[in-house]
C-alpha cells in the first residue's frame, strides 16, 4: 500500500468523516500501521483491549468459540469498517474473537494512550463516543435482526 | 324510464300485471326453460330459493331489521313489503362451494375435467333489489371484466334473466342511497350498466304491478302477455310511494363518503381498530350475507383409492385467519387488522382494485353482526376522529 | 382483452435437483407429445404449480427468459402442496396454471447502473433477470449482486454466483456462518452502505423476506436513491393467481395481478403498515 500519514488515511476513512482535523491529528498520533495475514488473531477474547482498529483494506471476523460447535462468525468487517469498542469500557477487555480472513491492512489505534487523551479533551471525547455510539447502534440492530432468523422457514 | 334522483319517469312503455298475469310470465319463462329463484319463507326469513310458481312467492310479510335483529312479521297484502333478505343472489351465481375440476389418474400421468354439472341451466332471478342488481353488476366487474374470466360464473350469469323489484320500503339498515344506488332502479335505458334487468316491477298496494321492460327481451315477453298499458293513476301512486321509500331512506343513517380514502388512509394505525375488535367476535357474517363479496379458497378433495381429486372452491372470509396464511403465520393475524381490511376493503380499496363502489348499502352486515356492529356508524366514527386529528 | 382462467395444463418433470436441505429444483416441460409449445414469461413472473391431491401454490419462474421449451422453478420445501411438490421425480406429472403478474423492468434502465439485492429465496424470482443481465452485460454500466442468507449452506445458484462475481460485483453474506467461510456475515445493509453509484441512474431490484426489504429500501431512500427506480417483489397468499379470490390484496392493490413486482413509490405505504 502507499505510504501515506496516518492523519491522512483517517480524514478519508468514513469513521473520521466531519471530523475537527485537530482531533484526528491527536488520534493519529495514538495510531500505527499494521498488517495481518489470514488467520492472525487480532484480538483474543478476555484478553485487555488495548487497541482498536480501522480497516484499510482486508477482512476481519468477529468470532466465538462454542463447545461442540466450534467458531462461530458473529460478523465480518472489511474497507472501511472499525473494530473494537472494549477498549472504552472498564474492564476494558474483549468480548470476542478478532481473526484476519484475509491479508489485511489495518490502522491500530492505542486505546489506553486515547482513554487519557479523552478525559483531558472532553469535547474530543464527545465527538469519539458519538461515532462509537452509532456504530453500536447499527451493530445491535444488526444483530436483532439476525436472531429474527429472517431466511428461516418461518417455524 | 326513470330520472337520476330514482323517481319513475313516464317516457317508457308501463304495463299492468296482475297477479294471475304474473303466473302466465312464469310458466312462459319455464316453457323456455327457465327456472325461476325468488323470495321464498323459510326458518322465519326470506331465503332465494326455487319457485314452482307465484304462489310459493312469500305473502304479506313486512321484515324489521336493525343492528344485529331480523325479524318477519306477518303483516298487509304484500309480495314484496320485505324488504332485503338475509340471502343475496350470489349464492346462485358464485355458491358456496362447488366443484370446479376433476384430476383422474391415467396411463400417461393425469387428466383434468372441468366440472360443469350445474352450469347450463337458464335462470330467472325474480325479485332482485336495485341494491342486489348493483351487487351483480360489482361481482360481473370482478369475474367477467377483468383481465380473466371466471368460467364458472360465466356461465351462471349468461343468459340469466333479471326481474327487478322496485323497493317501496325501507328498513333501519337500509342505505343504498349513501352508495349512489337508489330504490327505484336506476335508468334502464343506460347502456354503461351491464346488469339491465330484463323486467322492473313496482308492487302497487298489494293488487298487481307495474312492469317495464329493460331489455328487448324483456319486452319480447311482455308482448306475448298482450298487457293492458298503465293508467295515468297507477303512475301516480308508483311515484307516491317512491317518494316514500326517499323520505325513509334519508332519516335513517347514513354513510357519508366523502374523503374517506383519506380519512381511513391517515387512521391505518389508530388505537380504533383495537377498539372495534373488542366487540367484533371475527365470525365473518357480515362477509356470508354481503352480497359483493367475492373471496374464495380452493380445497382438494382425494377419493380414497387416490386415483381422483375433485377441486372445490368455497366461499372465505378475511375474518379468517387462513385468508392471509403465508409460510409460517397469517399477515392479519389480529382481529382489529382483520376487521380494517375488511371496512376500508369495503369502503376504500375496493374501488382502487376493480373501479366499482364494494357496498351497495343493503344493510345485510349490520342486520346479521350478532353484536350488532353498523359498518355506517363505525365509518363514521373514524370520519369524526379525524376531524379532531385533523 | 380477457381470457378464461382455464384449468392447469399437464407438466412432466424433466429433472429434479436439491439445492439444499429443504430447497429443491424442478425442470418442468408440457406432458403431451406434439404439444412442443413455446413457453413465453417475463422475468419476476409466477406460475401457480399443482400437486396431485394436494393443491396449488405460486412459485416464481426461476429460468432463462424468452422463448423456451422448458420452465425451471426452484421450490422451498415449507407447506403441504410444496411438500407434495418436493415428492416428484424424473417423469412425474403436475398441472401448471400461468404465467401470472408483473415483470422486473430491463429496457428503461439500459445504460445505467444496477443494483440487485436478494435475500434466502428471493434470489429465485430475480434468477430471470441476473441471467438476462448476465447476457446483455454490455448494455449496462456496473451491476451490483448482494445476496444475503442465514447460512454458507442455504446459499442457492452457488456456482453461478462464481460466474456472475466475474462481471458483477457480487457481495454474499450470511447471518451465521462456521470458521472457513471467506465471505461476509452481516446484514445486507450493510455492503448498501458503501454502494458508489450514481443516484439518479441506478435500478435497484429487492427480494426477500418483507423485513429485508423494508431495511434495504430505507438504506436505499437514506442514501437518496430515488423511489421509483427501487422495485421489489411482494408475496401474499394466493389462491387463484387471476385477480378472483381475493387472497392476495395489499391494499388497493391484488398482488397476483399489480404485482408480484412493484416499484416502491406504489407500495411504500401499504409496506409500513402493520399487519395490513
Amino acid at each position: 500500500m502507499k505510504t501515506k500519514h496516518i492523519d491522512e488515511i483517517l480524514l478519508e476513512h468514513p469513521f473520521f468523516e466531519g471530523m475537527n482535523s485537530d482531533f484526528v491529528r491527536v488520534i493519529a498520533g495514538c495510531g500505527i500501521n499494521k498488517l495481518f495475514h489470514a488467520e492472525e488473531l487480532l484480538a483474543r477474547e478476555g484478553k485487555t483491549a488495548d487497541f482498536f482498529y480501522l480497516v484499510r483494506q482486508g477482512r476481519l471476523a468477529i468470532e466465538m468459540h462454542t463447545a461442540g460447535r466450534g467458531h462461530l462468525i458473529l460478523q465480518t468487517q472489511s474497507d472501511g469498517d472499525i473494530v473494537g469498542w472494549s477498549w472504552l469500557f472498564p474492564p476494558h477487555l474483549w468480548n470476542f474473537d478478532v481473526r484476519a480472513m484475509e491479508t489485511s491492512h489495518v490502522i491500530a489505534l492505542d486505546g489506553k494512550c486515547l482513554r487519557q487523551k479523552c478525559e483531558i479533551d472532553k469535547a474530543l471525547g464527545y465527538d469519539l463516543m458519538k461515532r462509537f455510539s452509532q456504530i453500536m447502534v447499527e451493530r445491535l440492530r444488526a444483530v436483532q435482526v439476525q436472531v429474527m432468523d429472517l431466511y428461516g422457514n418461518g417455524r | 324510464m326513470h330520472t337520476d334522483d330514482g323517481q319513475p319517469s313516464q317516457a317508457s312503455p308501463c304495463y299492468t300485471l296482475s297477479f294471475k298475469r304474473l303466473g302466465e310470465l312464469f310458466l312462459l319463462l319455464e316453457d323456455d326453460g327457465f327456472q325461476i329463484i325468488g323470495p321464498t319463507l323459510q326458518d322465519r326469513a326470506i331465503r332465494y330459493e326455487r319457485l314452482k310458481s307465484p304462489d310459493y312467492l312469500v305473502h304479506g310479510y313486512v321484515d324489521h331489521q336493525k343492528a344485529g335483529c331480523y325479524h318477519l312479521e306477518k303483516q298487509g297484502d304484500l309480495y314484496f313489503g320485505y324488504t332485503v333478505p338475509q340471502d343475496s343472489w350470489r349464492r346462485h351465481l358464485q355458491p358456496p362451494k362447488e366443484t370446479l375440476w376433476n384430476v383422474k389418474r391415467s396411463p400417461s400421468g393425469f387428466d383434468f375435467e372441468e366440472n360443469s354439472d350445474d352450469l347450463q341451466t337458464k335462470r330467472v332471478f325474480f325479485g332482485v333489489r336495485p341494491c342486489e342488481l348493483r351487487a351483480i353488476e360489482i361481482q360481473d366487474q370482478i369475474f367477467l371484466k377483468g383481465n380473466y374470466v371466471d368460467p364458472h360464473y360465466h356461465h351462471r350469469r349468461d343468459g340469466l334473466f333479471l326481474v327487478v323489484v322496485h323497493c317501496i320500503r325501507a328498513t333501519s339498515t337500509c342505505f343504498c342511497t349513501s352508495m349512489g344506488v337508489q330504490p327505484f332502479c336506476s335508468n334502464q335505458e343506460d347502456q354503461k350498466s351491464h346488469a339491465r334487468p330484463d323486467l322492473a316491477l313496482t308492487e302497487i298496494e298489494g293488487q298487481f304491478f307495474l312492469v317495464r321492460p329493460g331489455t328487448h327481451r324483456g319486452a319480447q315477453y311482455l308482448n306475448r302477455l298482450e298487457l293492458e298499458e298503465a293508467n295515468p293513476e297507477d303512475l301516480e301512486i308508483e311515484t307516491r310511494l317512491s317518494q316514500v321509500v326517499q323520505r325513509d331512506l334519508k332519516r335513517n343513517l347514513n354513510l357519508n363518503q366523502d374523503h374517506l380514502k383519506e380519512i381511513m388512509d391517515l387512521q391505518m394505525e389508530s388505537p380504533y381498530w383495537n377498539e372495534v375488535a373488542q366487540r367484533c367476535l371475527s365470525c365473518a357474517n357480515c362477509t356470508l350475507v354481503c352480497p359483493t363479496c367475492f373471496c374464495s379458497t380452493t380445497e382438494d378433495l382425494v377419493s380414497l383409492d387416490e386415483n381422483t381429486t375433485e377441486r372445490i372452491r368455497k366461499w372465505d372470509s378475511c375474518f379468517h385467519l387462513s385468508h392471509s396464511y403465508i409460510h409460517g403465520g397469517s399477515v392479519r393475524s389480529s382481529v382489529s387488522a382483520r376487521y380494517r381490511q375488511w371496512i376500508t376493503h369495503k369502503l376504500v380499496t375496493w374501488k382502487e382494485q376493480f373501479n366499482t363502489e364494494g357496498c351497495v348499502g343493503c344493510g345485510r352486515c349490520i342486520t346479521w353482526c350478532p353484536v350488532g356492529i353498523d359498518i355506517r356508524s363505525e365509518a363514521n366514527r373514524l370520519r369524526s376522529q379525524w376531524r379532531g386529528e385533523s | 382483452m380477457a381470457t378464461a382462467a382455464s384449468l392447469p395444463e399437464v407438466f412432466r418433470v424433466l429433472s429434479r435437483r436439491q439445492e439444499t436441505q429443504d430447497v429443491f429444483t424442478l425442470e418442468i416441460a408440457p406432458h403431451l407429445a406434439g404439444s412442443e409449445k413455446v413457453l413465453r414469461f417475463l422475468p419476476g413472473q409466477f406460475n401457480m404449480l399443482y400437486a396431485f391431491g394436494f393443491g396449488d401454490v405460486p412459485i416464481s419462474i426461476s429460468g432463462e427468459t424468452g422463448q423456451v421449451d422448458h420452465w425451471i422453478h426452484t421450490i422451498r420445501n415449507v407447506g403441504s402442496v410444496t411438500n407434495g411438490l418436493s415428492r416428484l421425480k424424473e417423469g412425474d406429472i403436475l398441472g401448471v396454471r400461468g404465467p401470472f403478474g408483473t415483470s422486473w423492468p430491463t429496457n428503461q434502465n439500459e445504460g445505467e447502473e444496477v443494483v440487485i439485492v436478494c435475500g434466502g429465496l428471493g434470489v429465485v424470482p430475480l434468477r430471470p433477470l441476473i441471467l438476462h443481465l448476465e447476457k446483455n452485460r454490455a448494455r449496462y454500466q456496473t451491476i451490483h449482486l448482494i445476496y444475503g442468507a442465514r447460512s454458507p449452506n442455504d446459499l442457492l445458484f452457488t456456482s453461478e454466483l462464481h460466474r456472475w462475481a466475474q462481471t458483477f460485483q457480487v457481495e454474499v453474506t450470511v447471518d451465521h456462518a462456521p470458521l472457513g467461510w471467506k465471505g461476509q456475515v452481516g446484514l445486507v445493509t450493510r455492503p448498501l452502505k458503501r454502494l458508489q453509484t450514481n443516484l439518479q441512474r441506478t435500478t435497484a431490484f429487492l427480494c426477500g423476506p418483507d423485513i429485508m426489504m423494508r431495511l434495504a429500501s430505507q438504506e436505499l431512500l437514506e442514501r437518496g436513491y430515488r423511489a421509483d427506480k427501487i422495485y421489489l417483489s411482494l408475496e401474499r397468499s394466493m389462491k387463484c393467481g387471476v385477480g378472483h379470490c381475493g387472497h392476495c390484496q395489499l391494499g388497493g392493490h391484488l398482488i397476483c395481478r399489480n404485482g408480484p413486482v412493484f416499484q416502491l413509490d406504489q407500495v411504500i405505504h401499504e409496506m409500513n403498515i402493520k399487519e395490513l
